[in-house]
């Protein structure tokens, strides 16, 4: 078949760079926060091997311990603790933007939306963190 | 006519939803098992309390639907980091491919594990 594009005028597209996102600071922060589906993904592989640890019994719950006191694996999840917080942050700050509520044709002030989400992380946070630590 | 359907709405469906649920659960999740455990700053529990956890049945829905959600926001956006910000575009299919790929191989991975605790 004949491309038809080849008879039009090419329409003029000017090169980005690879590295755009480091031109400004707004752009960075946009990257940093795309990144973090790097660390959501790898904070599942941890949780699928701390299962699979748990339910083979003892030796590889030592080996799964002793290899997240490694310093090289203590270092990766602060780094991916640091970024699964990014997402989050920017996550709940954007649910204003993504989701307006308007009474009596007024709209509901961001922080009127935005306060309650971060509220209910709070108390999901605490609820994880009882039921994991009660013993 | 033949109509086609797109996939895109169930997609970006799945990555809002595994956008709140891993924004939700998986900081607290990090600190403990991956930061305050391993630091020794809290005392986690013993692996004999986790499995008695993870036998009850909502526990399991719990950790399963944590990762398959996470899973597919994950690969949603990972997509789309290395098509905006690397313009990696004439890989288009192949990166598809690999991050949803990747996703149902984790989520078939959490069920499998979660079905068969002991």
């Amino acid at each position: 078949m004949i491309n038809p594009t080849e008879y039009l005028p090419k329409s003029y597209h000017r090169r980005v760079s690879t590295y755009w996102w480091l031109a400004r600071r707004p752009y960075l922060k946009f990257i940093l926060r795309e990144a973090s589906s790097v660390f959501v993904g790898w904070t599942v592989l941890l949780t699928l091997l701390q299962i699979w640890a748990v339910t083979r019994g003892p030796s590889a719950n030592a080996a799964f311990h002793e290899w997240m006191r490694h310093p090289l694996m203590l270092g990766v999840n602060v780094i991916a603790f640091l970024f699964v917080l990014f997402h989050a942050v920017t996550w709940f700050s954007l649910t204003p933007k993504a989701m307006v509520i308007r009474v009596k044709g007024q709209r509901v002030p961001d922080w009127a939306i935005s306060g309650p989400t971060y509220a209910v992380w709070v108390l999901v946070s605490l609820g994880v963190a009882w039921v994991v630590l009660r013993g | 006519m033949k109509r086609t359907r797109s996939n895109e709405p169930l997609l970006w469906l799945l990555f809002s939803a595994g956008g709140v649920v891993s924004a939700m659960l998986m900081p607290v999740h990090l600190f403990l098992f991956a930061v305050a455990f391993p630091l020794g700053w809290l005392d986690p529990p013993s692996d004999e309390t986790l499995l008695a956890l993870i036998r009850q049945p909502l526990v399991r829905v719990y950790l399963f639907v944590f990762c398959f959600l996470s899973l597919f926001h994950g690969a949603h956006r990972f997509r789309f980091t290395l098509y905006d910000g690397l313009q990696i575009k004439h890989l288009n299919e192949l990166i598809n491919v690999l991050c949803y790929g990747g996703a149902l191989v984790g989520t078939v991975t959490a069920a499998y594990l979660l079905w068969r605790v002991p």
